[in-house]
């Protein structure tokens, strides 16, 4: 016989705070990097507001606007339909994935140290090991989370672009399939635009977050912040994508939920 | 150049009954006021009903959107002669040329001939900026000096050319500054002296505040019918020996030096009979001294270029040796629009007819009287003359 | 002999600002011949085709012959200032509060007689060239120069009132990131211009000449983002009273048709940078240049589009962005009355390919960033309103005006 929840308690306990949610969400706005891709290609929309009214002529009692941004822009959610390596697979866009999958625990990996010293810090096999040393299996059905505190740079560091495109942290291929093959990873979460590695375009396959992930209909989160007030375990991830018809992705609030017992 | 002998002359025909209406600097009424005024002066003053007047001729610049057909229902009359006068300063005398070709051919039997304008407070600055096609085109948006500027410009060229000075201008507008001492309605009513001539605002160099007409509302109007008419209604009368007229001359003169007198001069004269020797008094367009100046170079009383030494060696008041503008010319009385075309023509029939507004010229029998206007662009291009005589 | 203007001091704050007035505008249609000469800088009278007379002021009949044939053509402006005359009083507003004003009558070789401004250095009986300028209120005026060119001419008050000149004016380049952008921002640094703001949007997305950008004199980085409606606002806000010149060199050049073009996300971009962009610009600093266009020597005085000669006639190579500068085309003319009322010009300066990236395949003649600035820098000075830079603009609005159905053919294949 399955062991009741009481779910009106969990309410209560996100009322007065027992359970702690945290906004692992960027503010959308127009001054927030984005993706830049070769200027030959189509590039993802920047974030913009067009007012419509303001409490004045144009609408007496009330404040509105109008807004454009991309499915990728600013903290979002990647389905598996957004890789060429996920495009057949079941169930894969943000209006067809099974919404219990909106909801799962997180690992969260801190290699803040090292990535302060090191903009092109790879995430490696042997790296996460000794973290599950220290904390334990990354259990199946698990976000995990890079926390980089790259969130906390200013906006041109934070892009991290040069001459040769953007020098940001993120895994390898091979810690990528690890992550998938030896683990069964719900999907991997970033502080940094885009789940993989600045220069993963030089990798074998390139942007092996992106390929390998969705490959496994595995799902992606990137410009996420306040990882480090989050728990190595413990901390449950809410993020329900837009239901966008055939979405590849979208723009989301991602919260955690941390407490209850939990480090 | 045609002689008199192919000009048919104005036999049988005179002007009669000088009407003006006192000029006031400002008015709220309207034009059609204003000629409503001169029409019911000329009825009352000729013992006329308004359906005798058979033909009219109107000049007015603020009577608009109405031209002369519009007055005829406005003022309930019923002419089977009728002439808008557009012509400005010209208009008196071109009125009274087609009045009296009318009359001679029996089109008409009593033509009024009308001039009248108001001046409200933003009539002067209207008229100047829809005055012509070339003037909207091609002086207005230079300085928008109006009027002033032109003339500055031509006075300019003159003194340049031929060597006037502004004192010699001041001679004329001091003369007939006196001339209109006596005139009740004359917008400036003291005399003026040369060092106030001089010392005069700057209007637009070299034109300073005197060489300038103050422009103001008023009206001025006569009758043109058959002498025996005129006789009938017991109307002293006047005679018209000869006219000219013309538009346009001397197009490619670079500045205006000369008017169409120059042209049509001799055949003026000789029409009437007469030489320049012989006229008592002459009545000049005077809306710039220089003009003035020019006229009488033109119209034969000395060479082109010998203006300024003409006036230096004449007088100009009444009872001098060149009486010239009787009753102060516009100069002096103002200038009530179109009506500034009227005034030297109603002045002088008042001196041929010695019942002067103000002082008489001592044997009055003839005297030419001059029109001119309309600055298109750069040049007054109409100009007109008419000599008058007393009916013996 | 010209006063060179005085560098002026800052605006007190506590005084009312006078406001614009406009010289009377109102032109018959055959003389807005002079405003199309005026627009480009040229100086053209009606020419009789039948009996060669040259006719001023404008009208539709020869005087000479009455033939109907009398088209303008760019005639010798030389002649000899023959009178004049110093207007000290008018019923006309705006002179009334610019006296003393010089106007005089010129005798040009060519034939007529033309009333004109007079520079401070034209002398009464000396030789004048003419030239036609658009007034305040947007239309042709002449106004006479000395035949030779005279100390700080440009400094002259009545010339300055018909011209943009840079000078001891404030100026804004929308977008340094590009050559053409850093071409400006040095072109106007130059020409004694007080100040010259450059907008830069994205500052966290580096890109070459920068630093070099950074290194030139009186050049002040500020943040704008054309796509950003609060972006373009907020700049306004803060430097809106103090910028007398917009230069708007936004740009956003991709090669691509209509038909020939996959997806719609480039035409956005196009429309967002190019149109929204020039909109946005026009909504925030449309109105306070307007209100600033009396402002004393450093007043609001021009908005510069730089516009493709393709706005004129597509390119289908480059289909869409054609389309996209024909939009910024039209708007600029809505512009053009929306700031007359301010004295504020509207300059249209259009070029062929650039000697830039987006160009890269394009085959020569192109036009190099520099050049393009300088053209800019010469159409503020001269007051004319449309400008063609280079070779192949020029090229197209001659066989523009020739055969547009031609031309339109050409273009395709």
């Amino acid at each position: 016989m399955p062991v009741p929840i009481d779910l009106l308690s969990f309410a209560r306990a996100v009322a007065n705070g027992d359970i702690r949610v945290i906004d692992l969400t960027q503010t959308l706005s127009q001054e927030f990097p984005t993706i830049v891709l070769p200027p030959e290609l189509g590039q993802c929309a920047p974030f913009r507001m067009e007012e419509v009214s303001r409490y004045d002529e144009r609408g007496p009692a009330w404040y509105w606007n109008n807004i454009s941004l991309g499915e990728h822009t600013g903290t979002h959610f990647d389905a598996p339909i957004h890789w060429i390596s996920g495009k057949d697979l079941p169930n894969n866009a943000v209006d067809t994935i099974d919404a219990a999958k909106f909801i799962a625990p997180a690992c969260v990996l801190d290699c803040s140290k090292e990535c302060a010293a090191n903009p092109d810090f790879a995430l490696t096999v042997p790296f996460v090991e000794q973290w599950e040393a220290r904390h334990g299996r990354i259990g199946p059905g698990s976000w995990v989370l890079l926390r980089t505190d790259w969130s906390k740079r200013s906006y041109p560091d934070y892009a991290g672009l040069r001459d040769d495109g953007a020098h940001t942290p993120g895994p390898e291929p091979a810690v990528v399939k690890w992550f998938v093959e030896e683990r069964d990873v719900h999907g991997f979460g970033t502080e940094t635009i885009g789940t993989d590695f600045g220069q993963g375009h030089h990798f074998n396959p390139p942007y092996p977050a992106h390929f390998y992930m969705h490959g496994k209909g595995r799902f992606g989160l990137q410009c996420l912040t306040n990882l480090d007030l989050l728990p190595p375990k413990g901390a449950v991830i809410i993020a329900a994508p837009l239901k966008i018809k055939q979405g590849s992705g979208s723009p989301l609030r991602v919260l955690a939920l941390v407490g209850g017992g939990t480090a | 150049m045609t002689s008199g002998a192919t000009r048919k002359s104005y036999d049988g025909v005179v002007a009669c009954l000088p009407v003006t209406i006192p000029y006031r600097r400002y008015s709220t009424n309207s034009a059609h006021w204003w000629i409503g005024r001169a029409l019911h002066e000329l009825t009352k003053r000729a013992g006329l009903r308004p359906k005798d007047i058979d033909g009219l001729a109107v000049s007015s610049f603020t009577v608009g959107p109405d031209t002369a057909v519009g007055l005829t229902q406005h003022f309930g009359l019923s002419p089977r002669w009728l002439d808008h006068i557009p012509f400005g300063g010209a208009s008196g005398i071109i009125a009274l040329r087609r009045a009296a070709r009318a009359v001679q051919a029996g089109d008409a039997h009593i033509v009024a001939c009308v001039a009248a304008d108001t001046n409200h407070v933003d009539s002067f600055r209207k008229t100047l900026s829809t005055f012509s096609r070339f003037a909207q085109d091609a002086v207005y948006p230079y300085g928008s000096g109006g009027a002033n500027a032109s003339f500055a410009l031509i006075t300019k060229h003159y003194m340049n050319t031929y060597g006037a000075k502004r004192e010699d201008f001041a001679k004329l507008c001091i003369a007939q500054r006196d001339n209109a001492l006596s005139i009740p309605h004359a917008m400036m009513k003291r005399k003026l002296t040369l060092d106030e001539y001089m010392s005069a605002r700057p209007i637009a160099d070299p034109i300073h505040l005197f060489d300038c007409v103050m422009p103001c509302a008023g009206a001025e109007a006569l009758l043109v019918c058959r002498e025996d008419t005129a006789r009938s209604f017991n109307l002293p009368a006047v005679r018209i020996l000869s006219t000219i007229e013309r538009h346009n001359a001397f197009a490619t003169d670079p500045m205006q030096v000369r008017g169409g007198w120059a042209l049509d001069a001799g055949e003026l004269w000789s029409m009437a009979g007469l030489t320049p020797e012989d006229v008592d008094f002459v009545q000049t367009y005077d809306d710039y001294p220089v003009i003035s100046v020019m006229q009488l170079e033109d119209l034969g009383f000395c060479a082109k270029g010998e203006g300024p030494d003409f006036v230096r060696s004449h007088t100009f008041t009444n009872d001098g040796t060149f009486p010239h503008n009787t009753s102060g010319g516009q100069l002096s009385v103002g200038q009530a629009g179109a009506a500034g075309g009227f005034l030297g023509l109603v002045e002088a029939m008042r001196q041929l007819t010695s019942q002067p507004l103000g002082s008489q010229v001592p044997d009055a029998n003839s005297c030419l009287v001059s029109g001119f206007g309309m600055i298109n662009y750069d040049r007054g291009l109409s100009s007109c003359a008419a000599i008058l005589a007393r009916v013996a | 002999m010209t006063q060179p203007l005085v560098r002026p001091k800052r605006k007190n704050p506590l005084q009312r600002t006078r406001l614009p007035l406009s010289p009377q505008g109102v032109r018959s249609r055959t003389a807005h011949g002079l405003t199309a000469a005026a627009a480009e800088g040229r100086f053209a009278l009606q020419v009789c085709l039948d009996c060669d007379a040259v006719v001023y002021p404008p009208r539709d009949a020869c005087p000479s012959c009455l033939s109907a044939r009398i088209p303008f053509r760019d005639v010798d402006p030389s002649g000899t200032l023959i009178a004049e005359t110093t207007v000290q009083t008018s019923t006309d507003p705006y002179f009334r509060e610019r006296t003393p004003w010089r106007v005089g009558t010129v005798k040009l070789d060519a034939g007529p007689v033309v009333v004109a401004h007079l520079h401070g250095d034209a002398v009464e009986g000396a030789r004048v060239r003419l030239e036609l300028k658009l007034d305040k209120s947007g239309s042709a005026v002449a106004i006479a120069l000395p035949e030779k060119d005279t100390p700080n001419m440009a400094d002259d008050p009545h010339l300055r009132e018909m011209t943009c000149d840079p000078k001891f004016r404030r100026v804004l380049v929308t977008d340094g990131r590009t050559p053409v952008g850093q071409a400006m921002a040095q072109a106007f640094s130059d020409t004694g211009a007080a100040i010259v703001f450059v907008g830069l949007a994205d500052a966290w997305k580096p890109f070459p000449g920068l630093d070099g950008l950074r290194k030139v004199e009186r050049v002040e980085i500020v943040p704008l983002d054309m796509t950003d409606t609060e972006s373009v606002t907020e700049q306004a806000e803060q430097n809106g009273a103090r910028i007398d010149i917009v230069v708007n060199t936004a740009e956003h050049v991709r090669s691509g048709g209509i038909v020939d073009r996959h997806g719609l996300t480039v035409a956005r971009e196009e429309m967002d940078v190019r149109y929204l962009g020039l909109m946005r610009l026009a909504q925030a600093f449309g109105p306070i240049l307007r209100f600033r266009g009396a402002d004393g020597v450093n007043s609001a005085a021009a908005f510069v589009n730089l516009l493709s000669v393709h706005a004129l006639m597509n390119w289908p190579t480059y289909g869409s962005y054609s389309a996209t500068e024909a939009a910024c085309l039209s708007a600029a003319q809505c512009m053009r009355a929306e700031l007359r009322p301010g004295g504020v010009k509207v300059l249209n300066v259009f070029f062929g390919p650039l000697e830039t990236e987006w160009f890269q395949t394009v085959p020569p003649p192109k036009v190099a960033p520099a050049t393009l600035a300088n053209a800019v820098v010469r159409a503020l000075r001269q007051g004319t309103e449309d400008a063609f830079v280079g070779d192949v603009a020029e090229d197209i609005r001659q066989r523009l005006a020739v055969n547009p159905k031609a031309l339109e053919r050409e273009m395709a294949s």
